[in-house]
């Protein structure tokens, strides 16, 4: 009942021998992850709290089955423990490493294409497949398994809508947080794609910002393809129009990246999208109730109305 | 992180992109001598961090040193707003003073990064100049896009479908593709966001020149550069925002009262939305970093503290893992420190939650507990509706 990370999810660390790669380990594991291995190179052979430290993932693998690697590596290394999750040919990649330079991350994404590992970040909080494993830094107690699964290009937004869903009642599939940077590899389109086809995932939460085409794209395609409710809440309709230099951003967005032109989009689309982010559990109950008259009507049981009762 | 013109024209230039002559100034005397030096005619520029200088009135021909030294003289200090500046300008500091050059064309080069490819793209009109973003959305078809592959880069071949398609020919033609493939190391060697060229002028004895130059470097890549923080001209930033980012903390000055601290740039939007939403107005944007902490708090509590114009704060932290009796006391001592009595909302979840509250509350600093995002707006604002006041030393 999830996507992309569950309770049979074997993850290596890479960079945990760092501060913030310890703590958060020790965090995942606490929540219950596995967490079979970590790399930092040069310091292969020793273990650290119980966990064994290999000098490339590579190693980690043959020696523990690891299959989805999390990553602190600091910025100048951190394109290269992606590229070395890639080569070691494992499932997942999520990099939490926040400040990786653009040049660093072209040929990445690049490389990523032709394989079969998708990478999550980077400089985002990572995943949690509620009750089951949780790969990242975020708080695991707001979160509640159940049938909501969430996708965000934010960090601390997202803690925001779990826990407004948790609140309404709404546990949660999965949630993913895809991170902000301009280069990253899943996208809203990836994410949707496999809740769409996740049978215990019934309805997606999205949580977008000001800034790029992301939010547009998405919209577009969930018009087209998903079977599924969902409701969003986009960021920064009040934020002030940022200094800028020169022509190019604007040549190629066209002008595009407007909170409130994301808003009309999604909404053209059959988005139920929160007017504001205290009520992003409401939008969430509402994308759901429309769904369901939407169902009670195309269906001409005689019971459809007892059961629009009961909800 | 941005640079000044007359800063990117030099970068252009070591990678042997023509550039006019010129001499940056920093005082009208300076600008006279300037002037004399390029022969009396010469083009004087203010510098600024933004585009649009020329219709905002930054950008004169002139044809005497003297009218020059008038022109510089009003124009030092003087606050320039354009249309990309955001609507309170930036202040001139320095100017740039070039010999004019006889123009037989003009066109726009740039290349940047294209987040729909996840690459670096050339982008290229033979409609180059000040209106540019206008021929964008007019005519599209008139703007050239080629992607740039990382692994084989910007090839000679496609520089040269790019010159043709400008309208080269001969060896102007073949110089424009050396300009185009040195524009593209410069980018990738010095890390840019954005290399831009408008207008990449033909003059009119023949020869390609670049006549205004922006370059926005990658913040991420700065790391890399040791010469990038001594670019700097801090004249152009708000003092308050180069405070915060020597604490990695993300500042914006807005124009309301309601100071704000949040960590999260998503969360901190948010918060200023839902603050507008209740009928409030954000003094500032300042997000402390995902993972506050309590050092970070206090420095980005004394920021706030630091604008006058705050009669409120709004403290909205979630941060689950962290602990927040340890924000709660960074707010203190930083409040404690300027004798703050301004009224003050805390929002905070996170791991203690209960001992930061008890803490806050126990403190003797005007607060009241927001138990959700959208309590604690609104009980902030309420505050402020009635009147509720407060002082802080270092403001009168």
């Amino acid at each position: 009942m999830s996507i992309l990370v569950n309770k049979e999810s074997r993850v290596v660390v890479q960079g945990i021998t760092g501060r913030s790669g310890l703590f958060h380990s020790k965090q995942c594991r606490e929540y219950g992850t596995s967490i079979v291995a970590g790399v930092t190179p040069g310091k292969g052979g020793i273990h650290i709290e119980g966990i064994p430290v290999f000098n490339t993932v590579a190693e980690a693998i043959k020696y523990t089955e690891a299959n989805v690697s999390m990553i602190f590596v600091p910025p100048p290394g951190a394109a290269d423990a992606i590229l070395e999750s890639i080569d070691a040919g494992l499932d997942l990649a999520i990099c939490i490493t926040e400040g990786i330079p653009i040049r660093d991350m072209v040929p990445v994404k690049a490389v990523l294409k032709g394989s079969k590992t998708r990478l999550i970040g980077p400089n985002c909080p990572g995943i949690i497949t509620p009750g089951e494993c949780k790969v990242g830094i975020m708080p695991g107690h707001i979160h509640k398994p159940g049938k909501i699964g969430v996708v965000s290009r934010s960090g601390t937004l997202t803690y925001e809508a779990v826990k407004q869903l948790t609140d309404a009642g709404l546990g949660q599939s999965t949630c993913v947080g895809i991170g902000g940077d301009p280069i990253i590899g899943m996208n809203f389109i990836d994410v949707l794609t496999l809740f769409n086809q996740d049978p215990d995932t019934e309805a997606v939460f999205m949580i977008g910002e000001i800034g790029g085409g992301a939010e547009e794209a998405a919209a577009e395609w969930i018009r087209g393809h998903m079977t599924k409710p969902v409701a969003a809440f986009i960021a920064g309709v009040t934020a002030p129009p940022g200094r800028r230099m020169g022509h190019a951003g604007a040549i190629i967005t066209g002008g595009k990246g407007k909170a409130e032109d994301k808003i009309r989009i999604l909404q053209e689309c059959g988005v139920v999208v929160a007017t504001s982010p205290t009520r992003m559990g409401e939008a969430m109950l509402e994308a759901r109730k429309l769904a369901e008259k939407v169902a009670t009507k195309a269906s001409v049981k005689p019971t459809a109305k007892r059961n629009k009762k009961t909800t | 992180m941005n640079i000044h013109e007359y800063q990117a024209k030099e970068i252009l230039s070591s990678y042997g992109i023509p550039i006019p002559r010129g001499r940056v100034a920093l005082t009208s005397d300076q600008v006279e001598r300037a002037a004399k030096m390029m022969g009396g005619r010469c083009v004087v520029k203010a510098q600024i961090y933004a585009g649009g200088r020329g219709k905002a009135g930054g950008v004169r021909l002139i044809h005497h040193p003297e009218e020059a030294q008038e022109y510089a003289k009003e124009l030092f200090g003087r606050t320039l707003v354009t249309n990309q500046t955001g609507p309170e300008g930036l202040k001139v500091r320095r100017i740039l003073v070039e010999e004019a050059v006889e123009i037989a064309r003009e066109f726009y080069l740039s290349i940047t990064l294209d987040r729909k490819t996840s690459r670096y793209v050339v982008i290229a009109s033979a409609e180059g100049g000040i209106d540019i973003e206008e021929v964008a959305n007019r005519s599209p078809d008139k703007i050239l896009t080629l992607t740039i592959d990382p692994f084989t880069g910007l090839r000679p071949y496609q520089a040269r479908k790019i010159s043709l398609a400008l309208g080269l020919s001969g060896t102007i033609c073949e110089d424009c593709v050396e300009l185009i493939l040195n524009l593209y190391s410069a980018c990738q060697e010095k890390d840019c966001s954005l290399i831009e060229i408008n207008p990449l002028v033909v003059t009119k004895a023949g020869w390609l020149m670049a006549m205004d130059a922006k370059i926005t470097f990658d913040d991420n890549a700065v790391y890399r550069h040791r010469e990038y923080p001594d670019m700097v001209d801090y004249s152009q930033l708000d003092p308050l925002e180069i405070n915060a980012a020597k604490y990695d903390l993300a500042y914006i000055k807005l124009s309301g009262t309601i100071g704000c601290l949040v960590n999260g740039a998503g969360l901190a939007m948010a918060t200023l939305d839902v603050l507008n939403e209740c009928g409030g107005e954000p003094a500032n944007f300042l997000d402390v970093g995902g993972g506050a902490t309590r050092e970070k708090v206090a420095e980005a509590f004394r920021i706030i503290l630091q604008d006058c114009d705050v009669k409120g704060i709004f403290v909205n932290i979630f941060g689950g893992i962290m602990r927040c009796d340890v924000i709660a006391q960074g707010i203190i001592e930083a409040a404690g420190a300027v004798g703050c009595t301004l009224p003050i909302v805390v929002r905070m979840d996170g791991s203690h939650v209960e001992e930061g509250k008890k803490l806050l509350l126990e403190s003797g600093l005007n607060v009241q507990i927001g138990r959700t995002l959208g309590d604690g707006a609104a009980k902030i604002v309420q505050m402020l509706s009635q009147g509720v006041q407060g002082h802080v030393d270092t403001c009168q």
